[in-house]
């Protein structure tokens, strides 16, 4: 069965609203509207303004009473617009749903999930482009999954509900209109555990969320220069599946992280260093990474191309590891991605 | 704070090794120097030692574990600074083979025990790394290939694993891509795995002994002189002592090569990344043949500051423990010259493999009674003859011939009696 991105996401709600009452959604625009991202188109009509509950614009207002309602016993789906505004409500996700549970002794899980688009690449500027969700992977007593295909976007989010602590789910922008193979019984994924998407055995590439296509485009086009490439979707970033990344560079002897988030502090700079301290015995080459330049991301076309990894700059990160290429390869600490100047901006 | 004392390199042909047994327990504090536990390899069960003063907070790796080299084996609470306790040098001398040139059989010259630790060393190294990859180095080592002249093609000119293979020779193993990447999981805790040790042992000194030849262009020199008097005042001072206290001569010659090297520090030391580097103290590796086959060449350490008495117990204990397979750490990685000497039932003369990277090895034959002109006079004398084999990059023989010129008076004058 074809199917959008949008659309699984949106089955996953409808089939979680049907399965358990106590389960509704709520946000910004998500009725009326639709959503921002049209994925809840229809679902107002369907379940009703209890279920299906416009918020006023106050992410942290929200959010708080979707944590409410979650130690209330309900098992609320809180839908917040984009992670760039999701900033309004980081009191409430770090300093509450993350730790209410140890605060309490135990006594109180929260079970809140909690959606954001996330990402760049539709001219929305610095202020709607952001890729921080290896921020929220920082902080312990979250969940942070990020599903990359139809397939985990349409079966991430009943499991979500059905943990008993916070999840927040990543969806990639850039994914929504994508479509994708999806089979009739398609139900419920686990959270954890990282997924080969190729197998490979000259170089893995790891990577998660809107960036896996990019890096499939890459491997096929590696392919055609002989590098066999092995792909690794993370699908979740907290907890890491420490056991598949050392295991793909275990198989290829050599990585290169791609990250559509800044490098300073990144996530890819936590998957680098796992891999020096699980498997630096196994690298035929220093780890590279290619990541969003580190400037706030421009508004023209050609810019938003320019700060965000491309195919062609994971090609060449790649060829420079297997093939000794050199340039982006030569692991400076400050270097290392495809363009030498990505991400050393102050 | 805390660190992990990790499996240390005791040969070029060691990847990993299996713990025996631990002398210390957590919660225990060791000193520098101290013998923490034993590790089996292909040289016989070694003692290691700790380098640092430090506190034992877990074991990681319990006896019976085979631990890659490099891979940690206990957790370290240690006080004061931040220093790095890995026993591993980076450089060459550490992770050398320690199997003396294989060309002769060592005499078992007797024995005496000297714990005196060398200091771990941690020599600035002056010429810039080679930029070698983490898994090149190890398949480098597996294969005996040095990877410091492996020619690099990957990125930034690195030398990877590939490099290695291919400067190995062939393709003898599977290279990168192995469908497990699972770590070994620990084998049988077999404690003595005599024919695979032997075996290793033997593939060790073939690696060591190949790259000697193919790398180093020996020279050779030879000098016979007469032990007649020396061989007298010994057979005087050991003639009242009981037999465990007699001066072995094997002593005397150690001494003699020891103090020879004084004057002449150009013999004592390594070529590494193509120059020559002097060693900090002067370590003689004595070469012992082992039963069933083998030899190690554990180092004497401080040799020309100890008496002929300490010098003779040192090699008593040496070799009584080579042969029993308990070597320490330090002793086989040490040694910055090798000795070797073919006792009192081999031939006239033996020319010495150099064991890299080494520069230099002494060759001592066996003493034979010889007619002998000296003050105008013939009589009959036993003699002995020695040899040098030199690494002539890093010096000429005229140098050594003065080396062994000395050695040889040193002998005869028999001064230190």
């Amino acid at each position: 069965m074809k199917t959008t991105y949008r659309e699984a996401v949106r089955e996953a709600i409808r089939e979680a609203m049907h399965r358990d009452e106590r389960v509704f959604l709520m946000g910004e625009d998500v009725g009326h509207y639709g959503g921002c991202y049209a994925v809840s188109k229809g679902l107002l009509d369907e379940f009703g303004p209890e279920r299906i509950r416009d918020t006023p614009l106050a992410e942290s207002g929200f959010t708080g009473a979707g944590i409410g309602a979650a130690l209330g016993g309900m098992r609320p789906i809180v839908e917040i617009m984009t992670v760039n505004f999701s900033f309004l409500a980081l009191d409430q996700i770090v300093n509450n749903a993350a730790t209410l549970l140890h605060m309490s002794g135990g006594a109180f899980n929260v079970p809140v999930v909690i959606r954001m688009a996330t990402g760049g690449g539709r001219q929305v500027a610095a202020q709607h482009s952001r890729s921080l969700e290896g921020w929220y992977a920082h902080i312990p007593g979250l969940r942070i999954v990020t599903p990359a295909t139809v397939e985990d976007a349409r079966g991430m989010l009943w499991t979500a509900l059905e943990d008993p602590d916070p999840v927040l789910i990543f969806e990639h922008v850039m994914l929504y209109n994508m479509e994708g193979e999806l089979a009739e019984d398609a139900g419920p994924v686990p959270l954890e555990g990282a997924a080969v998407r190729r197998a490979g055995t000259d170089v893995s590439l790891i990577t998660y969320g809107g960036s896996l296509w990019k890096v499939l485009e890459a491997a096929d086009e590696l392919a055609s220069h002989g590098i066999s490439a092995e792909v690794l979707d993370l699908r979740s970033l907290r907890p890491l599946d420490d056991e598949a990344i050392l295991a793909t560079v275990a198989r290829t002897h050599r990585a290169v992280v791609v990250d559509e988030g800044w490098r300073t502090g990144g996530i890819s700079a936590e998957i680098t260093a796992r891999i020096m301290e699980g498997a630096f015995y196994e690298l035929d080459a220093p780890v590279v990474r290619v990541c969003g330049v580190e400037v706030p991301m421009p508004y023209p076309a050609h810019l938003e191309r320019a700060a965000l990894p491309q195919v062609a700059d994971i090609v060449a990160a790649a060829r420079g590891l297997v093939e000794g290429q050199g340039e982006g390869a030569d692991a400076g600490p400050a270097r290392g991605s495809a363009g030498g100047s990505r991400g050393d901006a102050p | 704070m805390s660190r992990t004392y990790d499996m240390p390199a005791l040969g070029a042909g060691m990847e990993s090794g299996i713990v025996v047994e631990w002398h210390v327990e957590p919660g225990q504090a060791v000193k520098r120097g101290d013998v923490i536990g034993i590790v089996d390899t292909e040289k016989g069960a070694i003692d290691i030692e700790i380098w640092d003063d430090a506190e034992i907070a877990e074991i990681l790796a319990p006896p019976g574990t085979e631990v890659p080299v490099g891979e940690p084996l206990l957790r370290l609470k240690v006080a004061g600074e931040d220093v790095d306790l890995d026993p591993r040098e980076d450089e060459a001398p550490e992770v050398e083979p320690q199997e003396a040139p294989a060309s002769q059989e060592a005499p078992a010259p007797e024995v005496a025990a000297a714990d005196v630790v060398a200091p771990p060393q941690a020599p600035p190294s002056p010429a810039p790394r080679r930029r070698v990859s983490p898994l090149a180095r190890r398949r480098a080592e597996a294969l005996g290939v040095d990877p410091e002249r492996v020619e690099g093609t990957g990125p930034g000119g690195a030398v990877t694993a590939a490099d290695v293979e291919a400067a190995a020779g062939g393709d003898p193993s599977p290279p990168s891509p192995e469908p497990t990447p699972e770590p070994d999981p620990a084998p049988a805790p077999d404690p003595s795995p005599e024919p695979d040790r032997q075996a290793a042992m033997r593939r060790a000194i073939a690696a060591a002994m190949t790259r000697s030849k193919r790398e180093i262009p020996h020279y050779y020199l030879s000098h016979t002189l007469s032990m007649e008097s020396t061989l007298r005042r010994l057979e005087e001072v050991n003639r009242d002592r009981p037999p465990a206290e007699r001066i072995l001569v094997a002593a005397l010659y150690i001494k003699a090569v020891a103090q020879g090297l004084e004057a002449f520090p150009e013999l004592n030391g390594f070529w590494e990344d193509d120059a020559f580097r002097q060693a900090d103290g002067i370590h003689p590796g004595l070469a012992i043949s082992l039963r069933g086959g083998g030899l190690v060449a554990p180092a004497l350490h401080d040799a020309p500051s100890r008496s002929l008495e300490e010098l003779t117990s040192g090699i008593r204990d040496v070799v009584q423990r080579a042969r029993a397979g308990r070597l320490r750490g330090s002793e086989v990685t040490d040694p910055t010259i090798t000795v070797t000497s073919l006792g009192d039932r081999g031939v006239d003369t033996v020319f010495g493999v150099i064991h890299p990277p080494q520069v230099a090895i002494v060759g001592i034959g066996t003493v034979v009674e010889r007619p002998w002109a000296e003050g105008g006079m013939v009589g009959s004398h036993r003699t002995v003859t020695l040899t040098l084999s030199a690494d002539h990059r890093a010096g000429d023989g005229h140098r050594g011939s003065l080396f062994l010129a000395r050695v040889a008076h040193l002998l005869h004058t028999g001064d230190e009696l």
